[in-house]
């Protein structure tokens, strides 16, 4: 059985401007102890499917469908159930270490915190255990450093303690938002094979959100192509790679230009990212797609199913394509 | 070909007073930039990548002329930029330009498309008719892929990747000779990165520019540079065709740096050998002795502690700074 099930996901924020629909519809599965990439741009609806399944939608959001885990709905959880699971079965990571870390107390208070309050230790065990985890995410002379204050850590130290603070109650899953994208690619690679080893140990199930299809080559099992809040395409992540079947994981894939590659001019996907709140009834992706039919702009793709675990949301035959 | 920018020995020092410290303790100095050298031909390209602090941007300040060097030579067109007259000064602000990473931020909120882009032309050309002005901001935007009807919109109302487009427009507009451009493509989707880089290497071709090319992105910084410097801690380390770098790298630390970078390809990426680096950049406040990347270098010994390593000029117009330099492919599968 899956680890995470989410059906039929919807998200919309009501905004002076009219309803937003962030995700519309989103389907996802995850199994124990498995890394699942959700790649797509900005407004793709990838940050906030995360936030949906932590219950941290922004006041004027609304989430929809089931998400399942380890057979709770998560969605309709009474915040003292949902306090639980999130606490001790599902940890996340954001994008920037500095915002999510609380500047006033230092490292070793934010630690022990989760520890006494969630599994009830003492402050010294707490401490103790906080000092092992931050030794496991390699950072150096933890036992001395855990007193330090966040800004006395570099970006790359904050996203380490911001890794061994969400793993310390062992979580079963671990959603990581963009966890590499405010770092530099030295410390990135670091990063990603901490989180890499960190899968190994602990069997932690990984959903990482990104935009960098490298960093999702070198890492995840399954990848998901989100676009409008939509799954265009998902499947293993060397058949996604290997043989793209969406026009636009192909665009995506084209338009990087690649360190062991000569490319005379990149191939782009015209236009910019689509606007949440005026998204076409078809495939949201049809006023941008080099391809289109007449009924793209209408008839919205289902997602259909090419083999075990390779789906695709297109109207045009995967011939055509590519 | 012609060299048109030539920087020799490039230092650029900051003063850093630690808060509360007494008004006559002398600060201490921060160098961002230190002996950088190189020349630019006139319709090249040159790359610089290195980490954050690395000095890359202060290096582009000091070029365009916002920040004052400490020492050395910066040449543009024959004159020195340091002793310029005003009004060698002023010609010098119109030849160079620049764009920058954020491109709301970089954009005044109160002014129209039209009056941003226009705005060089009227300083630096006040005579200008204001039909010609018109006729050239019009020009401009369908250069650079904006409707010319949007010319009364407000920044506000464009996305990230029309904002840089206007940035790139006003850039132009006094028709430079070179671009600086400070991480450019950084803030945008990847799909619309592609849309600003293609035009970039567009406008270098059709307008015969010179670009200073600043990013973190070693990837794109290869796809548009013919050359490429990678600089750390205020230093170079390597300098060459922007080819032989990324094929077959000589310096340590461009070995590490590109074995860091990811490429879209799960087969060869899972299968990559992969030394990473250790560590973090040293406080510039206190950079190491010697060879300033001694300290998380695979290869360093004891001696890389004594004196700086000189750059040595290994054939092909290729430049490291390690006298253990060895070429090592690292784009290879182990």
């Amino acid at each position: 059985m899956s680890l995470l099930n989410i059906q039929d996901l919807k998200v919309s924020f009501t905004t002076p401007e009219g309803e937003v629909n962030a995700v519309n519809g989103l389907n996802l599965s995850l199994n124990e102890g498995e890394t699942l990439a959700v790649v797509g741009e900005s407004g793709s609806g990838k940050s906030q499917t995360a936030f949906a399944t932590m219950g941290l939608l922004a006041k004027n959001g609304r989430a929809t469908g089931t998400i399942n885990f380890d057979g709770q709905n998560l969605l309709g959880m009474s915040t003292k159930a949902l306090n639980k699971v999130r606490s001790q079965q599902i940890g996340m990571i954001f994008q920037d270490p500095m915002t999510s870390l609380n500047p006033y107390l230092r490292i070793s208070e934010q630690m022990a915190e989760v520890l006494t309050l969630h599994k009830g230790m003492s402050k010294r065990d707490a401490i103790n255990e906080s000092v092992k985890m931050l030794d496991a995410v390699r950072i150096p002379d933890a036992r001395n450093r855990i007193t330090n204050y966040p800004h006395e850590f570099s970006g790359g130290m904050r996203q380490r303690i911001m890794i061994a603070m969400s793993l310390l109650c062992r979580p079963r899953l671990l959603i990581a938002d963009e966890p590499t994208t405010a770092l530099d690619v030295t410390v990135q690679a670091q990063i990603m094979q901490l989180l890499g080893d960190i899968r190994r140990e602990f069997g932690t199930a990984i959903i990482l959100i990104t935009h960098d299809l490298g960093v999702v080559a070198g890492f995840c099992d399954r990848t998901l192509v989100l676009y409008g809040g939509q799954v265009m395409e998902e499947g293993q992540t060397e058949t996604v790679f290997a043989n793209p079947t969406h026009p636009y994981t192909l665009g995506l894939l084209q338009a990087v230009p690649r360190l062991d590659r000569e490319e005379l001019e990149l191939a782009t996907i015209a236009g910019e990212p689509p606007d949440m709140s005026r998204l076409p009834a078809g495939c949201p992706f049809s006023p941008r797609c080099d391809i289109a039919m007449h009924r793209c702009a209408t008839l919205r793709p289902t997602l259909e199913t090419l083999e075990a675990g390779h789906r695709r949301a297109c109207h045009k035959p995967i011939a055509e394509v590519v | 070909m012609s060299t048109i920018l030539s920087v020799k020995d490039l230092s650029v020092t900051f003063d850093i007073r630690r808060p509360g410290s007494w008004p006559w303790t002398p600060a201490s100095k921060l160098h961002a930039v230190n002996e950088v050298s190189f020349d630019l031909n006139a319709g090249e390209c040159l790359g610089v990548v290195g980490e954050s602090g690395s000095g890359k941007s202060t290096l582009a300040r000091a070029i365009v002329g916002t920040i004052p060097s400490s020492g050395g030579q910066i040449m543009f067109e024959g004159g020195d930029l340091a002793n310029m007259s005003p009004a060698e000064r002023r010609v010098h602000r119109r030849d160079v330009q620049m764009i920058f990473q954020d491109p709301l931020a970089a954009l005044n909120p109160r002014m129209t498309v039209g009056e941003i882009i226009a705005e060089p032309l009227i300083t630096h050309e006040p005579n200008t008719p204001r039909a010609e002005v018109k006729k050239r901001v019009a020009e401009l935007m369908e250069r650079v892929g904006l409707l010319p009807n949007l010319i009364n919109r407000y920044p506000h109302e464009f996305s990230g990747g029309q904002c840089q487009r206007i940035g790139i427009a006003r850039a132009l507009i006094l028709k430079p000779k070179l671009l600086i451009c400070d991480e450019p493509v950084s803030a945008l989707d990847v799909s619309v990165q592609a849309q600003v880089v293609n035009l970039l290497m567009g406008l270098q071709r059709d307008f015969g520019l010179s670009l200073i090319f600043i990013a973190h992105d070693l990837s794109v910084v290869k796809h548009i540079s013919d050359r490429i410097m990678v600089l750390y801690l205020g230093r170079t380390m390597e300098h060459a065709d922007a080819r032989a770098l990324t094929t077959e790298p000589e310096h340590p630390y461009t070995q590490a740096l590109i074995s860091s970078v990811p490429i879209p390809d799960p087969v060869l990426e899972k299968a990559r050998s992969r030394p990473i680096l250790e560590g973090e950049l040293p406080s510039p406040l206190a950079p190491p002795s010697g060879c300033v990347f001694r300290t998380r270098c695979p290869k360093a010994v004891a001696s890389c502690a004594n004196g700086r390593p000189a750059m040595m000029d290994i054939g092909q117009t290729h430049y490291v700074a390690c006298p253990y330099h060895a070429p090592r492919e690292v784009l290879a599968t182990a």
